[in-house]
């Protein structure tokens, strides 16, 4: 315990410093800015206040972006030009087309379903009593970590082999109720990718229901009660008045969802380490860089993770304009 | 059309494209309540609740899990305990200070996330304050131009960044594996995000306000003190929150730039290493989740207005 709080103080100390580092190296630099001569005061002024964070972002950011796409052209070590070695690599390997195709089968179910799901949830808790509630159990998984969300899930799969004691997994443990056999359900290719996928639709689920909670509650009252009036039933409502409603907020939250989908890691990394046919791009990516130091094939992937990334993004900024310039 | 409008406001009794807001009770707003309530069936109700059920449901076992007795977590299911209740908290205590050189020591990492988090929440807000306001209230050559550019750095994703940047810290900097490395790394990478939103509150501060102080002969380091950041507060606590949560959260960063030691790794990368060897840690697990949990439970239900609006205009970053 005394170690304990030793080491608390020890760490905690060099926060404080860390702390009062950076207050005073930016209270000097506004300090001076303050203080530069009349003359050309304007200039010194915006540069103490651009340049950290351009500096940051050059050094952090766009060099790093730049060389990576560089080391991808080149071999192991990173020294040496292989030019398209790497994505012919990438592209003939089987394991690594596995992980391609992975990462597409991710990128078109977690936004579908969480999407559907979220959709119904918004549609099903409106105007309900005790939304609130109902809408904060759902929403939960989006504050917690990955890595939290896929130890719950690990105990949910978790198997026992039949004979050897009980199932303690609820999942495996229903399958035996109803008189099934238990299933390694996070071993047993290619199913383990789903079992896998449901983890992050559980987390996705509360964002795209909280988004599209608020974008129904933004369809005008007048045109639903018309719509009513005229006589359709839930289902023609929905779909003739809710939904062309809700149309730009829906795309927003697919791409969104899409976009994380796609850099998903943490949830790989934590419940097969990518193994058993389960990695995606973002998780090789990282064991080609780090675990088994293959710079330039970790950089390759990475760079077809951007270009991945590059088209919903864009897509997505031009619906947010739009949207933006009709509000 | 007019015919079929007159019939509806008959109908309604009242002017059609009126908000149904039932004020007082009178018959007719009771008629209103009714007919509102009508779009809420009990089946869409019983439905919710299912879903609300199977969402609940695994961190719901994952607590129960996490007061059991170690035999009692290999041995039966967490279901189990309703029959058979039984309440521990040895395992918390376990996990956050055994000394050992095989326990989780969860405490020390406990430490690290908040030694990590704080400041990494705290330095891109104060960058991306500054920056924001040079780029919106600072008039200079070249602002359209770089603000696209700091609006484009959002896509990079920050696996691109990674191979470089450690390169950077342990060839240059010599700060790979401590405090200062992964603070940095973060604040890179929240700038983007960061100074976007703040940017698109800050440029809203009315310009008169500004050029007033501006006519009184203030420079813009007082400006940015006595007008921007008192009128700014909302908007750095709700990205400011954001930020802290998705520093704690992280694990990426983390297993890059900490070192992956006891002195400097976060919660997220401890609990990744014992999940890694999940048949020998299985009755520490729970507790430790949990533990990791804690924090941005509790942020999320006391501050969850401030939460919501930070993840809503947070949503693209990564």
């Amino acid at each position: 315990m005394t170690a304990f709080w030793a080491d608390l103080f020890d760490k905690f100390g060099v926060m404080v410093v860390g702390l009062v580092a950076f207050a005073a190296v930016v209270g000097i630099v506004l300090f001076l800015a303050d203080r530069a001569p009349k003359k050309g005061r304007d200039f010194w002024q915006l540069l103490a206040f651009v340049s950290p964070a351009m500096i940051l972002l050059a050094i952090g950011l766009i060099y790093p972006a730049i060389r990576t796409i560089y080391l991808s052209f080149t071999n192991r070590s990173g020294r040496e030009w292989v030019g398209l070695t790497n994505y012919e690599w990438m592209f003939t390997q089987p394991e690594i087309i596995t992980v391609l195709v992975n990462t597409f089968i991710w990128v078109a179910l977690v936004p579908t379903l969480s999407t559907i799901f979220g959709l119904a949830y918004a549609i099903f808790i409106d105007k309900s009593h005790g939304e609130k509630i109902l809408k904060s159990l759902v929403f939960m998984p989006m504050a917690i970590s990955f890595v939290g969300a896929g130890i719950i899930w690990r105990f949910v799969y978790e198997y026992r082999e039949q004979g050897f004691g009980e199932q303690i997994g609820i999942l495996n443990q229903l399958i035996v109720w109803f008189g099934g056999e238990p299933q390694q359900f996070l071993q047993n290719s290619p199913w383990n990718t789903f079992f896998l996928i449901v983890v992050m639709v559980w987390i996705q689920t509360g964002f795209a229901m909280v988004l599209l909670s608020a974008a129904i509650k933004g369809v005008p009252v007048e045109i639903i009660e018309a719509a009513r009036l005229d006589g359709a039933n839930a289902w023609q409502q929905f779909l003739n008045v809710t939904l062309p409603g809700i149309r730009g907020t829906l795309v927003v939250v697919i791409t969104t969802i899409s976009i994380a989908t796609l850099k998903v890691f943490d949830i790989v990394r934590a419940m097969t380490g990518g193994q058993f046919g389960t990695s995606v791009v973002a998780n090789e990516m990282y064991t080609q860089a780090f675990n088994r130091g293959e710079i330039g094939q970790g950089s390759a992937l990475a760079v077809i993770l951007f270009v991945m990334v590059l088209p919903i993004v864009i897509y997505n900024v031009r619906v947010m304009r739009k949207q933006k310039e009709i509000r | 059309m007019t015919e079929a409008v007159e019939k509806a406001e008959a109908k309604l009794d009242r002017p059609l494209g009126q908000r149904n807001e039932y004020t007082a009770e009178g018959a007719v707003a009771r008629q209103f309540r009714k007919s509102k309530e009508k779009l809420t069936s009990p089946w869409a109700t019983a439905a919710a609740i299912v879903i609300a059920v199977i969402w609940t449901i695994p961190t719901f076992g994952l607590l129960v899990s996490s007061i059991r007795t170690p035999t009692e977590i290999r041995t039966t299911g967490w279901w189990t305990w309703f029959v058979n209740p039984s309440f521990t908290f040895d395992n918390y205590a376990d996990v956050l200070f055994a000394s050992g050189a095989s326990s989780a020591n969860l405490g020390q990492y406990f430490v690290n996330s908040l030694v990590i988090a704080i400041p990494a929440a705290i330095f891109p807000i104060a960058i991306a304050t500054m920056a924001a306001y040079a780029f919106a209230w600072i008039k200079f050559r070249g602002a359209g131009a770089m603000f696209v550019l700091v609006f484009a750095l959002q896509i990079v994703p920050l696996q691109m960044a990674l191979v470089p940047l450690l390169q950077i810290f342990s060839q240059v900097l010599g700060i790979s594996g401590t405090f200062p490395a992964v603070w940095i790394a973060h604040t890179i990478f929240g700038l983007p995000l960061c100074i976007f939103l703040l940017h698109n509150f800050i440029s809203e501060i009315p310009g008169e306000v500004i050029e007033a102080a501006r006519v009184d002969g203030a420079n813009h380091t007082q400006i940015f003190f006595r007008i921007i950041i008192p009128l700014s507060l909302p908007a750095l606590a709700s990205i400011g929150i954001f930020q802290f949560l998705w520093v704690w959260n992280d694990l990426l960063v983390a297993l890059v730039f900490s070192g992956g030691t006891v002195d400097v790794a976060p919660l997220t990368q401890r609990l990744a290493e014992l999940v890694g060897n999940f048949g020998r840690n299985q009755e520490r697990l729970p507790a430790a989740a949990f533990i990791s949990l804690v924090v941005p439970l509790i942020v999320f239900f006391s501050l969850q207005r401030y939460f919501v609006r930070g993840l809503l205009a947070g949503s693209t970053k990564g």
